[in-house]
């Protein structure tokens, strides 16, 4: 019966999605935490909005007594807005499967029928949601406290741009969620090493050009990196003079790295789920 | 003969020291030589002490782990080559177990799971009312499961585990946490749900003998990573029957008094417990006429008896006269 029903009782499988709806089901139930996570804990506000801010704030006032151009202002604010994603992409993506494993939900996920990449991408989708909220946040009130004037010169390369860099960020996460299963604890300091050396790499507060070619070559291998000089070429008059590559030859770059890393994702969690459960690393106990 | 829900063929596992183990730490056979054959519509028990092997054995049937050697199916399904088949089959729930989101209310965690297997929101949610009502949960429906005492928490990880109607359940000490009532609520709930369908299967583990008696069609007895004996309840027991059992309530005994009990012959287990106003002795005999030589040892030991009487054998009886040593001894060393 198609509701699952016979004569008052259950029927075992009945009812039941498969295919690409069960993958939807999963991605979409496995979202819903992150996206009720912004109506019931309001302490987001004051950790993911108000503390980036002061940490651009700091970077804004260093611009100013140097006489620094307006747009470097704006530079700043829309890397303090990025940065979310980088650290929502460490922390509730990297990391996330060894807390999964701790609370126990990790074998619940994989001995259920929905596949684990519709698990990855329901985080990586309430992660976006509500990263989002967030880096729109610092970017209205970082540019109404300090000013700052945009000059859009290309609304679809720059939705393009966003988009693909997303794809692409939270694709990396994916990745690493998966080969965060066999690191367990240590993936927590691969995590803390990731963060600061990327916000210095990726140039979050300041334009990448200031490397030199091959070293901001190098950085672009991280999602961000691309996404905020592209970002910043597109958005600012003074954009593309500072930009490291063409915006063009930029986006193209970020959906080439959106295929590799969710391609790398879907190829790394297969191996690696093998791997954990022939090691026994998918559940904490040994017993 | 009745189709197998489950069915392992000297199945072994062994956890190999990681890189981060000690430097002297050793493989640990964990499970040996596991041969079982479990009928669809059974509630199987596998009772042992922990580290028994129980769990190991829960993981591999729920394709959470591979076997080191032999081979496992369930509902006729290779675990390890097929575990895509035999997930939309099975579900588990865990004794303490803390899974879930805390800021997720009752319902909303239920759902969550609900969809991993693939129900509409509509069917989850009909299904999501009746059990928490069958866990007496109804009232606690939109509560934060963070909000949950470990009992209520418990209760709703049972739910979860029912909640997908599975072919297959595995129980592993599910009563873990629960106070006495839920545990027997628990318990009814498990054995009329198996009875509802004849297709419907259980594998319960537990460390809790009345549990295994209560509930189980069959036992396995387990320990150390092998079983020792696989039966009914009553053909476990009745294994021991021959062997007469009495329980006798003295004045206060001391260790020497309880050794010198052990040592008569034909005393197969003298075991002691402090009782509110002195002590009392379980004691599994050769042959009831052994019961003469201890009454006299006894009483040459200034040993006031107070009461006796025989009594029937338990699983407890059954697990000492297998491994030697009570469960509760094997779990502390």
């Amino acid at each position: 019966m198609a509701d699952g029903t016979r004569g008052g009782r259950w029927t075992v499988g009945g009812g039941r999605s498969s295919g690409w709806r069960l993958f939807a089901r999963t991605a979409l139930a496995r979202a819903y935490p992150r996206l009720i996570m912004n109506v019931r804990e309001k302490w987001w506000m004051v950790f993911d909005i108000l503390l980036p801010l002061v940490a651009v704030c700091a970077y804004v006032f260093v611009y100013r007594a140097n006489n620094a151009p307006a747009d470097l202002i704006g530079f700043v604010i829309i890397g303090g807005a990025m940065s979310a994603y980088w650290m929502n992409v460490l922390w509730a993506m990297g990391n996330q499967l060894f807390w999964e494993k701790e609370t126990g939900n990790l074998a619940l996920y994989i001995m259920a029928p929905g596949s684990m990449m519709a698990i990855l991408l329901g985080m990586a989708l309430g992660g976006m949601f509500t990263t989002t909220v967030r880096a729109a946040s610092i970017l209205a009130i970082g540019s109404l406290l300090f000013d700052v004037h945009f000059a859009v010169s290309s609304v679809p390369l720059l939705a393009a741009a966003f988009v693909l860099a997303l794809v692409a960020l939270y694709g990396m996460g994916m990745m690493f969620a998966s080969m965060f299963l066999l690191l367990g604890r240590e993936g927590w300091h691969l995590v803390n090493l990731a963060q600061e050396p990327v916000f210095l790499l990726s140039g979050t507060f300041f334009p990448i050009r200031s490397f030199n070619f091959w070293v901001a070559a190098g950085a672009s291998i991280v999602p961000l990196t691309l996404a905020l000089d592209a970002i910043r070429q597109l958005s600012f008059a003074s954009g593309a003079a500072s930009g490291f590559l063409d915006v063009r030859t930029e986006v193209a770059a970020l959906a080439g790295l959106s295929v590799v890393f969710l391609v790398a994702a879907r190829i790394s969690l297969r191996q690696l789920e093998r791997l954990a459960i022939a090691e026994g690393r998918l559940t904490e106990s040994r017993a | 003969m009745r189709a197998l829900a489950i069915e392992t063929e000297r199945l072994g596992r062994i956890y190999k020291p990681r890189r981060n183990d000690r430097h002297d730490a050793k493989p640990r056979v964990a499970l040996s030589d596991v041969s079982l054959m479990v009928p669809r519509g059974e509630l199987f028990g596998l009772l042992g002490p922990n580290g028994a092997g129980k769990t190991t054995l829960i993981k591999i049937l729920t394709t959470l782990l591979a076997p080191s050697s032999g081979w496992a199916a369930v509902e006729g399904y290779d675990v390890h080559r097929e575990p895509q088949f035999v997930r939309p089959c099975i579900n588990m729930v865990s004794g303490g177990e803390a899974s879930g989101y805390g800021l997720l209310t009752v319902r909303e965690n239920l759902w969550m799971f609900s969809q991993f297997y693939g129900l509409s929101s509509a069917e989850a949610n009909r299904r999501i009312t009746e059990l928490l009502a069958v866990v007496k949960m109804s009232d606690r429906v939109n509560t934060k499961s963070s909000q949950l005492s470990t009992g209520l928490r418990q209760k709703m990880n049972i739910a979860r585990g029912f909640l997908t109607d599975p072919k297959v359940l595995f129980l592993d000490e599910p009563t873990l946490g629960l106070d006495v009532e839920a545990s027997r609520d628990a318990r009814q709930y498990i054995r009329r749900w198996v009875e509802e369908d004849s297709t419907r299967t259980v594998l319960l583990t537990t460390h809790y003998m009345v549990e295994a008696d209560e509930l189980c069609d069959r036992v396995a007895i387990i320990n150390g990573g092998r079983v020792l004996a696989c039966d009914t309840p009553s053909n476990l027991k009745r294994r021991l029957q021959r062997e007469p059992i009495f329980h006798l309530d003295t004045s206060p005994l001391t260790a020497a008094d309880v050794a010198s009990i052990a040592a008569l012959p034909g005393v197969r287990q003298a075991t002691h417990h402090l009782a509110a106003a002195g002590s009392s002795v379980e004691l599994i005999l050769q042959e009831e006429r052994v019961l003469g030589p201890v009454i006299s040892q006894m009483e040459s030991r200034g040993i006031a008896l107070v009461n006796l009487s025989k009594r029937e054998p338990t699983l407890e009886d059954v697990f000492f006269a297998l491994v030697g040593r009570s469960m509760e001894e094997v779990e502390h060393g």
